[in-house]
């Protein structure tokens, strides 16, 4: 019988840990440091890479994601280090999705040809806000006229363009959000991540938010409501939400997120990675050390891995139910049922139904638009204990 | 075997807090009865949750041997007593033994509520009593004006009061002195039959039921054969010792005494408080009067969370309840939460103890029901029924009239928080009975229901007067009200154990207030919930819970899905804690903080 993650295809995350300031709303892992010997880190990102391709030979690999931080930082050759050492190692399939992370400055956009060149043939732009007063109320270091900017020379540059904005910012009200988002949509995008504000904990925003001194945050049904402008706004501009915060022009999907809410394989390298890997028919979860010191050196001792833990069948059921929940096509409740140790519970499921929080279409288990809005609740509902 | 002139038997009595456990500590290390390193605060606090909450809730008698400063040796027995109101039984049997109390009064907080009801049962019981001012150690210690306050508003001469800090010594000396002097001898005749009362047992697992006894009258040796006067049951005595406080084996007690005997006695229930011990044969004639039973006053529905551990919370409530007869408990079935029981106790606090025991003792997660009170509902056919449980509310065609319990209720408060504490009792169906003045500070007697005061009242009472008042209470009798059941639904379904009886002119208002308790108690869920009280069919009072709107976390990707799943898993596991109804999800906490009133 065929591995499950096959249903999903096999990626390759790279993290590069560095940022020229830390945002106050970012929980990722991401450091601010003065000098990066990044000659040091080819090194170890190839020993990674040929560590896990020992384990895993042969795979077809999908999609290489670099992610952030900010890899807009990363030097090119750096860059085109890592793509040629996954090339060497794995067979890809012919259209490999290459995708790089990159602020919206006026350096980085200075290196996306090089990219380019290098193989990268997508690009995510953290644009945020199309608004000065509020790119600097979230922390960001650019203009809206830098972003711009930059996002001409990647539409330039690269076939495939993707930018994120996070919106119910403070003072922010519906109508502000709906007339930011078509002007977002005017520029010339097939692919937008729109995420609501999260106030992480361990943030500035955080601390702030705990003391009760982030002021200004739309109430929760004002949120909810610009989350339903922008189902809407996006779905009528021809770029429907194919995931939870992601929207696309049909068939301009982030191939390799898609990989992650189909449950496939993916490799994580860099500090902070996490895997999913099936190997000898187990599926394991992997993390590697947050600190990239720490990462360093124990790649150099030979192994970027903290952790791998064996996921039990019950584990990995309610990861695909978390995950394929979010994506609109939904899950394969066979696929689902082969894993889980207890079948979906049909009286819940008719229960949800009713609701219109979930839809049942043929083989798969889709989420609405409208149970995407509450999915936390739908996937409790779902859960098995 | 002591002779009478040398034995003295005292309780030690006082307001919660004021220092009792705490002199009874220096007591015992004066006369060298514990050696010091054995010595820790609190000694005779040896419960868990005595330790940890800092009070004392079983009565504890301890015998030292004090060689006084004439040169006599005595044999002093002390009980060391509970101070909160809902152990106020421990108290008062306790000083039926004894024929004297240190009344001890912490000097830098003066005359408090449960210190005037325990010096008007020290009163009842005709003792001798020893005022002590304790604490005068600390700077805030005002001992003049304090005597002066236990002779304004007591009424006994506190001129001798001792001054004593049971905190580092100070005024022990002189108080064992007093007890010899002051205290009275017990009387008693050896040569007459047997005559002990039984004034407390409980269960030890190594020894079976311990039986704490003072005897009156004659002689109780080892080997005896005795008779149970309430019920003539037999036993034989194969234990006999006294508690210093370590339990050591004696072959007799006589008249005067305090001490304990086992008699291969199972069950606590076997025993009765208050109960008189004879010989088998020409035992005694004539009964000692004996106590009024503890009663529970307050009842509540004790339910698992898990449905599978109902027969673990059997066996523990059977458990616990060997131990404490004033304990009660019968099984309830509830349609919301399945099986349970339907438990009485003293008081409040009684009840938080016995639920802390069950949860940390056997490790059963709980839910707690509604605390209500007994009502005693009359029939239109004469019958008179107890309602300990509102879900149990008799047809109303069929019911002539509701009885409630009321109480007497003494508050002490600075003058500064009067008009608080009138408003609270006023808002509380209350009736003052009384309103006089000690300096600044003000005495207030209440006639109140019951009701009304076992769930929060003393909660609120404690923050409109900033833990400045202190409160005490006796259950005076039943009245007829116009009480009604309110019951409420949730999701159109009734929530049996949420129904609680109201007096009708309340109904509204409290109907509307624990819609509203309850629309931010339970959390939202993916379609609106109405929730509404009503009296019969009658609806009166209605809130809508609106639907979870949002509820998704923005961003997950392959490094978040490790994290987000032990999130789910932890709220599945608090969801699974919940109880259902119908389609809805009840926390646990909701069944107890729907009550709680916000004045
Ligand atoms: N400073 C000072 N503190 C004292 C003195 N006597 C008792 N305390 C403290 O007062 C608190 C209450 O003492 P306890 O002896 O537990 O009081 P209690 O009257 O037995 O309390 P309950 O049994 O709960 O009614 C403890 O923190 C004692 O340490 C004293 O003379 N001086
Ligand atoms: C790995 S991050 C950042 C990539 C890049 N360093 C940047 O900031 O432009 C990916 C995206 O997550 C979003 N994001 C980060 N923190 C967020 C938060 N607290 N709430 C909502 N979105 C957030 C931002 O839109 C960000 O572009
Ligand atoms: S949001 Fe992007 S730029 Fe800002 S700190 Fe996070 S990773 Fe770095
Ligand atoms: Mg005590």
């Amino acid at each position: 019988m065929a591995d499950d993650w096959q249903h999903g295809g096999f990626g390759l995350y790279v993290h590069w840990p560095f940022c020229q300031a830390k945002c106050p709303y970012c929980d990722f892992n991401s450091h601010v440091a003065r000098e990066i010997d990044q000659k040091a880190w080819v090194r170890a990102y190839v020993a990674e890479l040929e560590r896990s391709a020992s384990e895993l030979p042969g795979r077809v690999l999908n999609t290489i994601f670099f992610g952030g931080g900010t890899p807009s930082l990363m030097m090119p050759e750096t860059v085109a280090a890592v793509i040629e050492t996954a090339r060497r190692l794995w067979p890809t399939s012919n259209d490999m999705e290459i995708t790089l992370e990159a602020n919206p400055g006026s350096v980085e956009a200075g290196r996306f040809a090089a990219y380019h060149d290098g193989g990268v043939n997508r690009i995510s732009m953290g644009v945020q806000a199309l608004n000065d007063q509020d790119l600097r109320r979230l922390g960001r270091i650019h203009s809206v006229a830098e972003a711009r900017a930059a996002f001409d020379i990647a539409r330039r540059c690269f076939d495939r363009v993707s930018f994120d904005l996070i919106y119910a910012r403070q003072d922010q009200t519906p109508d502000a959000w709906r007339a930011e988002l078509n002007e977002a949509l005017a520029m010339a995008v097939d692919h937008l991540s729109l995420y609501q504000l999260t106030i992480e904990d361990g943030t500035a925003f955080g601390d702030r938010y705990a003391r009760g001194k982030l002021r200004g945050l739309p109430a929760d049904d004002d949120a909810a409501d610009m989350y339903l402008i922008t189902q809407e706004v996006c779905a009528a501009h021809g770029l429907p939400a194919y995931e939870v915060s992601n929207h696309a022009r049909p068939g301009a999907e982030s191939r390799h997120n898609l990989i992650y809410w189909r449950y496939g394989d993916y490799v994580g390298i860099g500090p902070g990675a996490h895997g999913r890997l099936t190997i000898g028919g187990q599926r394991y979860a992997t993390e590697s050390p947050l600190n990239p010191g720490a990462w360093l050196s124990s790649v150099a001792a030979g192994s970027g891995e903290l952790s791998r833990v064996a996921l039990s069948l019950q584990d990995q059921a309610n990861e695909y139910l978390m995950m394929g929940l979010r994506i609109a096509e939904g899950l394969d409740i066979d696929r689902y049922e082969a894993l889980s140790p207890q079948p979906l519970n049909r009286n819940r499921l008719a229960h949800l139904a009713e609701l219109g929080m979930i839809d049942i279409d043929g083989p798969r288990l889709k989420a609405t638009a409208q149970g995407r809005a509450v999915l936390n609740a739908v996937i409790l509902d779902l859960m098995s204990e | 075997m002591t002779d009478l002139a040398h034995i003295r038997n005292f309780s030690i009595v006082a307001h919660i807090d004021h220092g009792k456990s705490t002199l009874a500590d220096r007591l015992i290390q004066e006369t060298g009865t514990v050696q010091d390193r054995d010595m820790k605060e609190q000694l005779l606090d040896s419960m868990d949750i005595e330790r940890e909450r800092g009070i004392t809730i079983k009565a504890n008698t301890v015998r030292i041997d004090y060689t006084a400063d004439n040169g006599e040796h005595y044999v002093l027995n002390l009980i060391d007593t509970p101070g909160h109101v809902d152990f106020a039984y421990e108290v008062s049997r306790s000083m039926r033994a004894v024929e004297g109390s240190l009344l001890v009064v912490d000097s830098t907080q003066g005359v408090e509520a449960q210190t005037l009801a325990n010096v008007y049962q020290a009163i009842d019981a005709n003792h001798e009593i020893v005022p002590i001012l304790n604490k005068i150690d600390l700077p805030a210690s005002e001992c003049d004006r304090v005597a002066e306050q236990i002779e304004d508003v007591i009424g006994i001469d506190a001129s001798g009061a001792i001054r004593v800090s049971a905190k580092t010594g100070v005024g022990i000396h002189e108080t064992l002195e007093a007890i010899v002097k002051h205290l009275p001898a017990p009387k008693g005749t050896r040569d007459a039959p047997l005559k002990a009362m039984l004034v407390d047992s409980w269960y030890d697992s190594y020894l079976g039921v311990i039986v704490l006894v003072r005897i009156m009258d004659g002689v109780l040796r080892k080997g005896m054969r005795v008779k149970f006067m309430s019920n003539s049951t037999l036993h034989h005595v194969d234990r006999i010792g006294v508690f210093r406080p370590a339990m050591q084996m004696v072959d007799e007690l006589g008249p005067g005494e305090i001490g304990f005997l086992t008699a291969s006695i199972k069950q606590v229930r076997d025993t009765r408080v208050g109960d008189t011990i004879t010989n088998d044969r020409n035992g005694a004639d004539k009964a000692l009067p004996g106590f009024k039973p503890a009663q529970p006053v307050v009842f509540c529905g004790l339910f698992p969370v898990d449905s599978a551990e109902f027969e673990d919370l059997r066996d523990a409530i059977e458990k616990l309840a060997l131990n404490d007869a004033s304990f009660s408990y019968e099984m309830e079935t509830s349609a919301a939460l399945g099986f349970g029981f339907r438990c009485g106790f003293l008081g409040l606090l009684h009840l938080e103890v016995i639920r802390d025991r069950l949860e940390r003792e056997y490790d059963i997660e709980l839910i707690t029901t509604a605390p209500s009170v007994v009502y005693h509902v009359f029939m239109r056919d004469g019958e008179m029924r107890e309602l300990h449980n509102p879900a149990d509310m008799p047809d109303l065609s069929k019911v002539d009239h509701i009885e409630e319990p009321r109480i007497k209720a003494t508050i002490l408060v600075p003058d500064d928080y009067l008009g608080d504490v009138l408003k609270l009792c006023q808002d509380r169906r209350g009736i003052q009975q009384d309103l006089s003045y000690a300096g600044s500070r003000a005495m207030v007697v209440y006639d109140l229901p019951l009701n009304e005061v076992v769930f929060d009242f003393y909660d609120r009472l404690k923050s409109v007067t900033k833990g400045y008042a202190s409160f005490d209470y006796q259950l005076t009798g039943y009245r007829e009200d116009s009480l009604v059941k309110m019951s409420i639904l949730v999701n159109d379904e009734p929530v049996d154990a949420l129904s609680t009886m109201v007096h009708r002119d309340r109904a509204e208002a409290r109907g509307r207030a624990m819609c509203e308790k309850l629309k931010d108690l339970i959390p939202r869920h993916m379609f609106k919930i109405p929730i509404q009280a009503a009296i019969g069919g009658k609806v009166i009072a209605r809130e809508t819970l609106s639907a979870l709107r949002k509820d998704v976390t923005a961003k997950c990707y392959g490094g978040d899905a490790t994290r987000k799943k032990k999130l789910l898993e932890k709220q599945k596991a608090g969801k699974k804690k919940m109880r259902q109804f119908g389609k809805v999800d009840i926390p646990q906490e909701a069944f107890i903080s729907a009550l709680k009133m916000d004045s």
